[in-house]
């Protein structure tokens, strides 16, 4: 076990180098020099914040001291200053916005399992069923509907047609003067759309992986064992079945992190939630580079950090790997 | 060889599938929005980009059926448009997709060694990337172009496509008939292009006709979000952009684009599950 999680932690270090690799090249994708074409593009950035660019990133020497220079400073946690008018460090405007992103997303995961798991077993369980085709058609549908669509209907119903729920922001304005509880009521109104949408992303992915895992399950030995040994069905199901075809969701829990940072830009960008995705998109919008590239630095980070913390606690839960 | 496969298809693979009815849904769908997209001027009376300031926000009508924007301009035709863009994207993303994945994915399970941990080692690497981060910042640094888009949409989801042919490809490459082809000298790429490539592609297939349905759901979310598709052109995810800005005037801005990728997204994704299932040796009866 020990010896696994080193080797497991050892690999992060050129993973993290590959993900920086990767982000410095997305700079230097454009042809010719960066700096003139963002001039060439975008008449908002100004020959002060040219100077400060070409300085930040070196751009008059050559790649590969460019590049690790730029690593230096990463490793500092300098991702540099952001070109809007603020011109305030780039880390300090993530830090501001990643917790708002980070517990919606939470927030969201949990229902999302939270339903997806039960309905995942339902379908498994009375497979070919009328219940089993009705969860599938809705899976599919699930599957096939933008989410920035399913954003849309929302607002238009909920919140324009008959108007029960605010459709931008987090508070009301003048919220203040709430009582704690008003506030906390504020904020929920606020939240239960954006969480529904986030949380409906990757809901059809999981019960249909949840529904698979089951069926696999249920045909193995050690449940045609529980069963003879006349253990009820429900104690064989929710169980011994579940907890087994439970393991491999931790897997998919990892694997769910980017598509959920990914998706916050759309969410947060419909909702006017100022969390990191909203951030990023106004980063692309004003061409802000050092923002774009600290938030795509971050964002792959935590990425990896939740796929480490996923296969760490697959190994804990699964005793077999636990054992060695 | 060959014979061996028009059989399968022919006896096995197409009747199988067409035992489907969902599938065969899709698949009806599919060719249908090809036929849209193809006929596409000639389904309606108006241009796409036509605008008439005598029929602004106009609710759907015997005139138009789905409406007009805040152009005057008849959804229902750039709805048919946007057919064109959602396939065109669909189809070179997912093209870029496979072929880049296909090579990855047969040299590192050919070769095996350094070659295969490093390959992977990027694939991991790429997997960090919150894809539509990687998206959005790449059109941050260039203009976006609907080339551009079908380019960046397919380099950024080739993994999957990678990882599946090289667990095909570990496994043929211990085959007898891959060990007789190196014993009577053929070359690796022989090898590979002849002997391997054929027998990985069902898990391709597969993969390439969802993917076609995620392209579709990116390329819409990014034109929502103004950055992908860029006016005039008609994108369904373009029309959307206006539906959000008038939805409190006009539903049917909303409504129909949105349809318009639900069903192809459907259809595409139906058709999928049906490949893999009629192609399923364990499903084989």
């Amino acid at each position: 076990m020990t010896s696994y999680l080193l080797k497991r932690i050892a690999m992060l270090v050129p993973l993290m180098l590959g993900i920086t690799l990767i982000t410095f090249a997305v700079i230097h994708l454009a042809p010719g020099e960066p700096v003139d074409m963002q001039m060439a593009m975008n008449p908002k950035v100004g020959k002060e914040a040219r100077e400060r660019l070409t300085k930040f990133y070196g751009l008059d020497k050559p790649l590969h001291e460019q590049y690790f220079s730029w690593l230096g400073k990463l490793a500092k946690l300098d991702l540099g200053r952001s070109f809007s008018s603020d011109n305030r460090p780039v880390l300090d405007k993530i830090k501001e916005r990643l917790p708002i992103t980070l517990s919606l997303n939470l927030v969201a995961l949990i229902i999302e399992f939270g339903l997806a798991i039960p309905i995942g077993v339902l379908a498994a369980v009375k497979r070919d069923t009328i219940l089993d085709k009705g969860i599938t058609v809705v899976v599919f549908l699930g599957f096939a509907v933008p989410t920035f669509w399913l954003a849309l209907l929302l607002m238009y119903f909920f919140g324009v047609r008959l108007n029960w729920l605010p459709i931008s922001g987090l508070h009301t304005l003048g919220y203040e003067s709430y009582s704690w509880l008003g506030r906390l009521w504020d904020l929920t109104k606020h939240l239960i759309l954006p969480i529904c949408v986030a949380s409906f992303g990757s809901f059809a992915g999981v019960s249909r992986y949840m529904r698979s895992a089951m069926l696999q399950v249920i045909s193995q030995d050690y449940i045609t064992t529980a069963r003879a040994k006349g253990l009820s069905e429900r104690v064989v199901i929710w169980k011994h079945a579940l907890r087994n075809a439970l393991l491999p969701l931790i897997t998919l829990l990892g694997f769910s992190i980017p598509g959920l940072i990914g998706g916050s830009v759309i969410f947060e960008t419909i909702f006017a939630i100022p969390g990191m995705g909203q951030l990023f998109y106004q980063g692309v919008m004003s061409r802000d580079y050092p923002m774009v590239m600290g938030i795509l630095v971050i964002g792959a980070f935590l990425t990896l950090l939740g796929n480490l913390i996923a296969d760490i606690s697959y190994a804990l839960a699964d005793p077999r790997i636990r054992q060695q | 060889m060959t014979t061996f496969k028009t059989t399968f298809i022919a006896s096995v693979f197409w009747p199988r599938l067409k035992r489907n009815r969902m599938a065969m849904a899709g698949l009806i769908v599919v060719l249908l929005l090809f036929v849209v997209s193809l006929m596409a001027p000639f389904l309606t009376p108006y241009e796409p980009s036509a605008i008439n300031a005598w029929d602004v926000l106009q609710p759907p009508s015997w005139k138009h059926w789905f409406g007009t924007d805040e152009l005057g301009r008849d959804v229902l035709t750039r709805v048919l448009f946007g057919a064109r863009i959602s396939l065109k994207v669909g189809f070179v993303a997912v093209g870029i997709a496979v072929f880049l994945g296909t090579l990855v994915g047969l040299v590192a399970g050919y070769y095996g060694g350094w070659v295969d941990s490093l390959l992977m080692r990027c694939v991991d690497i790429m997997l960090c990337f919150p894809s539509f981060f990687l998206i959005l910042a790449v059109i941050a640094f260039l203009n976006p172009s609907i080339w551009i888009i079908m380019a960046v949409i397919g380099l950024t989801g080739w993994m999957g496509v990678a990882r599946l042919v090289r667990a095909e490809v570990l496994a043929i490459r211990e085959m007898d008939y891959v060990m007789a082809a190196r014993c009577i000298g053929c070359s690796d790429l022989r090898i590979i292009l002849r002997h391997i490539l054929p027998n990985a592609l069902s898990p391709v297939l597969v993969a390439a006709t969802l993917g076609v349905a995620g392209a579709i759901l990116t390329e819409s979310a990014l034109s929502f979000l103004g950055i992908g598709v860029q006016p005039p052109t008609p994108s369904w995810g373009n029309i959307l952009t206006s539906g959000k800005d008038y939805i409190e005037f006009a539903w049917w801005l909303s409504l129909f684009p949105g349809k318009a990728i639900l069903v192809t997204v459907l259809a595409y994704n139906l058709l999928g599950e049906g490949i893999r299932d009629a192609l399923d040796p364990r499903t084989m009866k």
